[in-house]
């Protein structure tokens, strides 16, 4: 088997394992407040990372300016509350036209 | 013209709540359905069999886990770094499931099955009702619905990308930043102390980028986490 295959798969098991935490542990554990406000908390440093290097890097080098650019279009849309699917539109194709105008 | 619309035209004050779920739930999966199109697409160029993402879509049913193992098979990442990530920021799934579990149904069918629809925008369509009954319709409707149209716009994207070729060409690979900075805005909006943490753990990541194995940096923004907490 492939190793991108298991990975798939143990992605997969894990990410099932977590979803399973409700049904499993329901009226028998109660998460503390602060415990959940950290998960929380966590995870948007996660995702806030992961799209801050995602918009800025590509391997282990600069991404070029269009895609930041576009990501900052989609970011000042979803802060004006753009619909999901405008702010997704807008950040890809801001980041087309600027390629097609020759910037990397 | 405007005005009579806006006393006698349906507005979210008078429409029916179903069918307000019902066009919301639409209008997420097609959100979605755009996102999973730019997911298949770019998961092929990055050089994956078409079937890869396919599989990954049903099986781990998650955007930004999704798009973060194929982002660290891409930068030459082993698999132990790409599984670990994805699992990293799946760990949150374990709270909205805690948070939502009502919502599933009594029997452990229904509760095994709908386990794996828990995602952040399903969690989000229960959390924003009260009533047990209207939190059960939302879970399942939104569950069941993104499901197909994740899948399905998957399929699509990956077909279609390896017609496509260089999806670059496409912006594509600026829409999944947007995603994530459009999924987190609310929690950034309203608390000072995410805020910080995130801004912290940001710079940490994009500075060790060069340096670090893909997957590992975005790991160390924790770092920002404990950083802010302490002082």
């Amino acid at each position: 088997m492939n190793a991108q295959l298991v990975a798939v798969l143990a992605l997969a098991a894990g990410t099932y394992a977590f979803r399973l935490a409700g049904p499993v542990l329901q009226g028998r554990v109660e998460l503390p407040a602060r415990v959940q406000e950290l998960l929380g908390q966590a995870a948007t440093v996660l995702l806030v990372a992961l799209l801050a290097t995602g918009a800025l890097t590509a391997g282990h080098g600069f991404a070029g300016w269009a895609r930041p650019a576009g990501v900052l279009v989609g970011g000042v849309l979803a802060w004006r509350r753009a619909p999901f699917a405008v702010v997704v539109v807008g950040a890809a194709a801001v980041t087309a036209l600027l390629r097609l105008a020759g910037l990397p | 013209m405007r005005t009579v619309q806006r006393t006698l035209g349906p507005t979210d004050r008078t429409l029916p709540a179903d069918r307000r779920l019902r066009r919301d739930v639409a209008l997420v999966c097609l959100a979605d359905g755009v996102v999973g199109l730019s997911f298949g697409a770019v998961a092929v160029a990055s050089g994956l069999p078409w079937w890869l993402p396919v599989l990954m879509s049903l099986l781990v049913f998650a955007g930004s886990a999704q798009f973060s193992a194929v982002a660290v098979f891409a930068a030459g990442g082993g698999p132990v770094a790409a599984a670990a990530t994805g699992l990293l920021l799946n760990t949150r799934t374990a709270a909205f499931s805690l948070a939502v579990t009502d919502a599933l149904g009594r029997s452990w069918p229904a509760r095994l099955v709908g386990a794996h629809l828990v995602t952040d925008e399903t969690a989000a369509f229960v959390l924003a009702r009260t009533d047990p009954e209207a939190r059960r319709r939302a879970f399942w409707l939104s569950g069941l619905g993104l499901f197909a149209a994740w899948n399905v716009s998957v399929l699509v994207g990956a077909l279609a990308g390896s017609a496509l070729g260089d999806t670059d060409r496409f912006g594509l690979d600026a829409a999944f930043p947007a995603v994530l900075l459009a999924l987190v805005l609310p929690a950034l909006r309203d608390g000072r102390g995410a805020r910080r943490a995130a801004a912290a753990g940001a710079a940490i990541a994009v500075v060790a980028t060069p340096f670090l194995p893909a997957g590992v940096p975005v790991l160390l923004a924790l770092g920002g986490l404990a950083l802010t907490r302490r002082s």
